[in-house]
């Protein structure tokens, strides 16, 4: 069990000094429970029980939500079919920026209380964000085509949610050009919280013109301007597409555990293999 | 106080005798308002109403090719390790080196804007304007710009890199860089965008030292 939690936290050796120290199962009842999970290994237990269930329990709200808005809602009174979009697109868009947020947050949970798994979380979810962005981009332009006529316009929404599409490039590629990974994550995170206090501005500058783009009209003061009939399967496709990048996120964590962990098996291999050799030379 | 002005005047004399950022930065700029009626067609009156906007962004890549050497060359001789066991708190070296960045870069590339102005056919009142948003806008582009170069310092193509993390984050200053243009040329001579450059300008000059002082110590480890 020490054994494997020793290669769980390779890559991080701060944490796994400070955690190593105390036997593991000694964890009192006031740690909360992301300092629970800071211990890989219990991750893992704890991720393998409940990710069928996410997934399982997305699929079910998806297609439920899929049912709902094909055969259940009307065509919108103006735009007919093409409002049927709004059920993936507005998803999408609502992700977009909440996995931003989670990168942030998992960010800033990094460097400053050095959580294990906040890195894990951070590179798991840049990807993931990058897609749901590129998708809210393309199913926007393409139902800009039939109602403005266009597939793009340069108006405050979609620039600045492309200008994010951009910021998710930008962590990409930032992480994948820094051979250390340690230093990597940590720059990362750096450059995720910049992005963070730099969207709201870039959101209020393109502001600055005209917009097409609606307002928002879900969450707003006053209620929703939407029609119910609209409304319900646009929030159940929102809860779940939200549970399929639970699922999603979840996955993409295990994997990156597992891939540290066999990254960490190689080098405690290669290092016995030269303490070998060294032993047989002499 | 004196250590700051030690490194910012250090800075300027490289950035004079060494020779190659400046020229290249400017005959750059140069090239690329060159280029661009060649490849938009000889149309005054689409140049002259073009000119600002077009001025901007190739200022924008002017300033973006001098960043790489920022921190680099500096890390490569060790004089940043030295920078940073010295007296100076690294947010101050940030702030010393992005400022003279923007002295020996931004001022000049501002300076040569109305210049290429006449280029492109941009009426002779909007000159003082043009040179003033500059003047406003470009503390904002290197020290954003100081950030980037602080983030890429050991990584791969760090120059290719810088591009693309930093223009995302130059939105805003080309933004209201353009809005304070048009808000004065217009009408009623609004000077809200102006003030909102500047006030972006002043922002970044705090805020960015501060990130990008947090990436540097985490590679001098």
């Amino acid at each position: 069990m020490q054994q494997g939690y020793l290669l769980a936290s390779a890559g991080l050796p701060v944490v796994h000094l400070r955690f190593s120290a105390q036997p593991l199962r000694s964890f009192s009842m006031t740690q909360t429970l992301t300092q629970r999970l800071a211990n890989p290994t219990r991750f893992m237990e704890l991720s393998a029980s409940v990710l069928p269930w996410v997934a399982g329990a997305a699929a079910l709200v998806i297609g439920y939500g899929l049912y709902l808005s094909f055969f259940v809602a009307p065509p919108d009174y103006l735009q007919g079919e093409t409002a049927r979009i709004m059920f993936i697109h507005v998803p999408c868009a609502w992700l977009s920026m909440a996995v931003y947020a989670i990168i942030a947050m998992s960010s800033f949970g990094l460097l400053v209380f050095r959580h294990p798994l906040a890195d894990v979380s951070a590179k798991a979810a840049v990807p993931l964000g990058a897609a749901f962005t590129f998708l809210a981009l393309v199913t926007g332009s393409l139902w800009g085509r039939p109602t403005w006529g266009t597939y793009w316009v340069w108006d405050a929404r979609l620039t600045s949610v492309l200008i994010l599409f951009f910021l998710y490039l930008g962590l990409m590629a930032l992480r994948s050009s820094i051979e250390d990974e340690a230093l990597a994550s940590k720059l990362t995170a750096i450059l995720a919280l910049v992005g963070i206090v730099m969207l709201p501005i870039i959101k209020f500058s393109v502001n600055f013109g005209n917009t097409l783009h609606q307002p928002a009209s879900v969450i707003r003061a006053g209620g929703p301007t939407i029609d119910t009939a609209l409304l319900v399967p646009l929030l159940v496709m929102a809860v779940g597409f939200t549970l399929m990048f639970v699922a999603m996120h979840l996955k993409a964590m295990r994997n990156e555990i597992m891939r540290r962990r066999v990254k960490a098996l190689q080098l405690a291999e290669v290092e016995r293999a030269q303490a070998s050799q060294l032993a047989a030379a002499e | 106080m004196s250590a700051f002005l030690a490194l910012l005047s250090r800075d300027l004399r490289l950035a004079v005798r060494q020779g190659g950022a400046l020229g290249t930065a400017l005959g750059f700029y140069m090239l690329v308002v060159t280029l661009l009626p060649l490849g938009l067609g000889a149309d005054l009156n689409l140049l002259s109403r073009i000119a600002p906007g077009v001025l901007w962004i190739a200022l924008l890549l002017a300033a973006l090719l001098s960043l790489g050497r920022v921190f680099s060359s500096d890390y490569e001789d060790g004089t940043l390790d030295v920078l940073a066991t010295g007296r100076l708190p690294m947010e101050l070296v940030v702030g010393a080196k992005a400022l003279a960045h923007w002295i020996s870069t931004g001022i000049p590339l501002a300076l040569m804007a109305p210049v290429l102005g006449l280029l492109l056919n941009l009426e002779l009142s909007a000159y003082p304007l043009l040179f003033g948003t500059m003047l406003a806008g470009t503390p904002a582009i290197s020290f954003i710009g100081a950030v980037g170069a602080a983030l890429t310092l050991r990584a791969y193509r760090g120059g290719l890199l810088i591009a693309l993390l930093v223009l995302p984050l130059y939105v805003p200053t080309l933004i209201f860089g353009m809005a304070a243009i048009n808000g004065l040329l217009g009408a009623s001579g609004t000077m809200s965008a102006f003030l909102i450059l500047i006030a972006l300008s002043l922002a970044s000059v705090v805020l960015c030292p501060l990130a990008a002082a947090a990436a540097l110590r985490l590679q001098m480890q």
